[in-house]
């Protein structure tokens, strides 16, 4: 099947309103007899289900978790960006969309990325009326801050809540319709297949996780918005339950997987402490600011601090590697997420790290403390005042700045960053690749949508701060109730979608099946050792620097563990109850196969883009050389991948990306 | 560290519940209490058994999600954080620990350490929202100031999690803090004020009617509170459903 993005025709800037113009609408009474399914209830699904229950479908929605309130973009810290221009500061939609396209290092397509630009300032004011708490300055009006690699200040932030409040948000407005009985909430539930009939998504098999019963719901659309699959690498910022089920099973009934390969690095976690290590915790990048990243000069001061017979505040300045700063000048410890974190494994793997694992950098804070004491003692006047008093003085600047996460990291490490500098390294945190849709959000299944961060659509290759959430609340708020309502123009007519036909039977059957097979398996490994030993892989030869010759031999490590996982794998209990084994061991199944098309898709990107260091792909001369190259002449497309049964046998579409409105450009952060 | 577990079991919502002993051993300082579970439950499911079931998800103290009651305190001993922020260097050696579900009538116990705290959406079902569309026409964010005090007072009763320590700890099994925080935010922004004494009614209403205890004072649920909601959200809840019945 050839990809059809259906951009629409005419300038940028008037697409989306020309669009909305010339949609089929569906009259309100007709909606009332319109059934759709939203899968996850984040940031994307619970604006989603929140505004087409408003608008008069009928939704039914699904959460694994007890309550949408907990769906992991609760977990976003810094903030959301719109394209409000309240600074003054020359902000723009058009300047939105610039960035967001260059962040996305000219990956991602045009269209799209200009509607979210377009509707980002809709987001302030919905979450406004809704009462969320954005930050507000003095005179009462909203406040805003700065990004990393943006020059302007658009981000809107709710102290470091910010996914939280949005979150409550929508939560509140689903909350809403749930009382007025126009969404039917299903807590604890997850979607193990979707319904095709007549080749249109029509329904799913759901698992109610407290009494396992296998479920049938039927509808005239589907829409899966269950985020992105960053556990795949099992160690990840996600949360423990982020799963690619429900995006993984509509792959295997003929949606199309975009660039799987894209993901996102972040550079300041922080590191694992040993091998019963569950998640990794994300601390704010905004800790780049002040902190001076470095390493040991020598390796045989890297080698005594692994093994705990050195101090880092033992080490003279001289003898001390800040890498970022001596690679690159101009951006020094403010250079882009991806430059970061490939810097810092660059330096561990030649054994400079900091902690036993050997896999950590400083972060130290110990110059700020001097430069913003030495202006405190000028601004209170204080004389001469000792090394000590200076040093105290900015370390309550910074704790008036960073003191909640300084907190948290000392929590975690039980070391008190104040005075040893503090240990980071970098951890998978967003996925941008995901389901492939057209510019309606709508899969190449008809009738089945995929919004927010399961699809693909928006990101391109790297991810800026503070895209995500903006991305997740215009699909499901203010995209998807336009585009969904077009198709449905069609259905008014159908009525009720039954659920005792072939096609149920069929689904319902192969979700049993895979049931029985786990509990009734006699294997001896527990579903967590196979995932781990994916995530090792994963992070080993597909993580942040890859070559051809490590993903050829992941892909074949990989299957080898799903032969492994299918003869060996126990789970304990029953079908018929709550049963958490059960629910892991699906998942992983899942991850299992999506991460071989993962190393499949690195395989064929020989170029290095966004976050991804291809090792075959760098600048050999110049004032560059040794930094990543991209190719556009050869990989500006977006891989879709059509399912064909092993991952290795998956088929390449081509998404051909023009680019009309913004010229290609290399970066360099030299 | 090696160290006995006494934790909670109990097979689905109409069985019998009882705690059982386990064994732990090799415990590092530095694993959080939910990474010593699963060492526990891997155990358990290396050996035939089924593992522990227990809430949690996020793993970095804002989902809220997990809910263990540890040594008879929401979230163990360490004040401000959530069980998933608990680490094990809070512990020593040869220690013998106590884990069970929270405790409360209106949480029925699900399995093992899980219950269920659909009471709480049932609450906020019956008013915590502000009545808008969210068509996006709504007026400009700028055109409606907010004072950055009730501003920040609304953030700061915003930052509930929803988790249920509060009840759990509370000798009533009050939600009072819970609904207190919710009513706050709303109470507190010129947004929410229309609907105002209608939303306080049907929250109260509605918390009475899932079976949660009234409010004595007590303070415990400030205290064992992983984000410090301050018990000034139960005095402006009270004010609120005064304002509401004498209007």
């Amino acid at each position: 099947m050839a990809l059809d993005a259906k951009i629409p025709k005419g300038p940028i800037k008037d697409k989306w309103t020309d669009y909305k113009n010339n949609i089929n609408l569906v009259n309100p009474a007709n909606k009332r007899n319109i059934d759709i399914i939203v899968v996850g209830t984040g940031l994307a699904g619970g604006s989603a289900a929140a505004t087409l229950a408003e608008l008069g479908y009928n939704v039914k929605a699904f959460a694994y978790q007890d309550s949408p309130r907990r769906a992991h973009s609760i977990a976003a810290q810094g903030g959301i960006n719109a394209a409000k221009n309240y600074q003054g500061d020359g902000d723009s939609n058009y300047r939105l969309f610039y960035d967001t396209v260059k962040g996305g290092d000219y990956r991602s397509r045009e269209a799209n990325v200009y509607r979210l630009a377009e509707v980002s300032g809709n987001i302030i004011d919905q979450c406004v009326a809704q009462g969320v708490p954005f930050a507000r300055d003095y005179g009462g009006l909203l406040d805003n801050r700065s990004f990393g690699g943006v020059l302007v200040s658009r981000t809107f932030y709710a102290k470091g809540q910010t996914g939280q409040q949005l979150l409550l948000g929508a939560y509140s407005a689903m909350n809403r319709q749930i009382a007025r009985g126009k969404i039917e909430m299903f807590n604890r539930h997850e979607m193990l297949d979707v319904v095709k009939i007549d080749g249109k998504a029509r329904g799913i098999i759901a698992r109610n996780l407290i009494t396992g019963e296998i479920e049938r719901h039927s509808a005239h659309a589907v829409v899966i918005a269950t985020g992105g699959y960053g556990n795949v690498y099992f160690l990840s910022t996600n949360a423990m339950g982020s799963n690619a089920t429900a995006a993984w099973k509509i792959h295997k009934k003929g949606a199309y997987f975009a660039n799987p390969c894209f993901t996102q690095i972040h550079p300041t976690c922080i590191p694992r402490s040993g091998d019963y290590q569950s998640k990794l915790t994300l601390m704010s990048e905004s800790l780049r600011n002040d902190g001076r990243i470095w390493v040991p000069a020598k390796i045989e001061d890297a080698k005594a601090i692994q093994q705990g017979k050195l101090k880092p505040t033992q080490i003279p300045e001289e003898d001390r590697d800040y890498y970022l700063e001596r690679r690159y000048p101009a951006f020094g410890n403010l250079v882009p997420r991806d430059v970061a974190s490939r810097a810092a494994k660059e330096r561990c793997d030649a054994g400079y790290g900091v902690n036993a694992t050997g896999e950590a950098v400083y972060l130290d804070f110990a110059s700020a403390f001097e430069r913003y004491g030495k202006e405190q003692a000028k601004i209170h006047g204080i004389k001469n005042p000792s090394k000590e008093e200076i040093i105290k003085l900015g370390q309550k600047i910074i704790e008036s700045k960073y003191g909640n996460l300084f907190q948290m990291y000392e929590k975690i490490i039980a070391e008190n960053p104040y005075e040893t500098p503090m240990m980071i390294y970098p951890a998978t945190h967003y996925t941008m690749g995901g389901i492939w849709v057209d510019y309606n959000l709508m899969t190449t299944v008809e009738g089945l949508y995929c919004i927010g961060e399961a699809n693909f659509s928006d990101h391109g290759a790297n991810r800026l701060g503070a895209s995500a959430l903006m991305q997740g609340l215009a699909d499901g708020y203010f995209v998807l109730p336009y585009t969904i309502g077009d198709y449905l123009s069609q259905d008014i007519r159908t009525g009720k979608i039954p659920t005792n036909t072939p096609e149920f039977d069929e689904v319902e059957k192969e979700v049993k099946d895979r049931i029985d097979f786990f509990i009734n398996n006699k294997g001896t490994k527990s579903v967590d050792y196979f995932h781990k030993k994916l995530g090792k892989v994963m992070w080993d030869k597909v993580g942040m620097s890859r070559n051809a010759k490590d993903l050829t031999a992941a892909m074949s490590e990989i299957k080898a563990i799903r032969e492994e996982f299918w003869k060996d794998v126990k789970v304990p209990g029953t079908a018929n109850e709550m049963n958490v084994e059960l629910e892991k061991a699906g998942r992983v199944a899942d991850f299992l196969e999506l991460g071989e098309l993962f190393a499949k898709d690195a395989l064929i990107r020989e170029e290095s883009c966004g976050g991804h260091f291809r090792e075959e792909s760098a600048e050999t001369d110049g004032p560059q050389k040794g930094e990543a190259k991209r190719n556009d002449k050869d990989f500006a497309f977006v891989s879709a991948w059509e399912y064909k049964g092993e991952p290795a046998d998956a088929v390449l579409h081509k998404e051909q990306l023009e680019f009309k409105d913004i010229e290609l450009k290399q970066r360099s952060y030299k | 560290m090696n160290l006995t577990l006494k934790i909670w079991r109990q097979k689905d919502s109409n069985a019998k519940g009882q705690m059982v002993d386990y064994k732990v051993t090799d415990i590092s300082e530095h694993m959080s209490f939910l990474e010593m579970m699963d060492v526990l439950n891997e155990q358990l499911v290396n050996s035939g058994e089924e593992p522990v079931a227990f809430d949690h998800d996020c793993r970095e103290g804002i989902c809220g999600m997990c809910s263990l009651y540890i040594n008879g305190e929401a979230h163990g001993p360490d004040r401000g954080i959530t069980t998933c922020q608990l680490h094990m260097r809070m512990f020593n050696d040869g220690d013998t620990i106590t884990i069970e579900p929270w405790r409360a009538a209106a949480f029925p116990v699900i399995k093992d350490l899980i219950v269920d705290r659909m009471s709480f959406e049932r609450i906020q079902q019956a008013g915590g929202y502000i009545s808008v569309n969210t068509s996006g026409n709504t007026q400009d964010a700028n055109s409606l100031p907010i004072s950055k005090h009730a501003a920040d007072e609304a953030m700061d009763a915003a930052t509930c999690i929803g988790c249920g320590a509060c009840v759990a700890t509370c000798k009533n099994s009050s939600a009072m803090l819970f609904v207190g925080a919710k009513v706050s935010q709303y109470a507190l922004l010129p947004q929410g004020q229309v609907e105002a004494a209608d939303r306080v009614k049907n929250m109260v209403a509605q918390m009475d009617l899932e079976g949660f205890g009234n409010c004595t004072n007590t303070g415990a649920c400030e205290i064992e509170c992983p984000k410090g909601i301050s018990l000034e959200n139960i005095a402006r809840m009270n004010r609120e459903l005064m304002k509401a019945n004498l209007l």
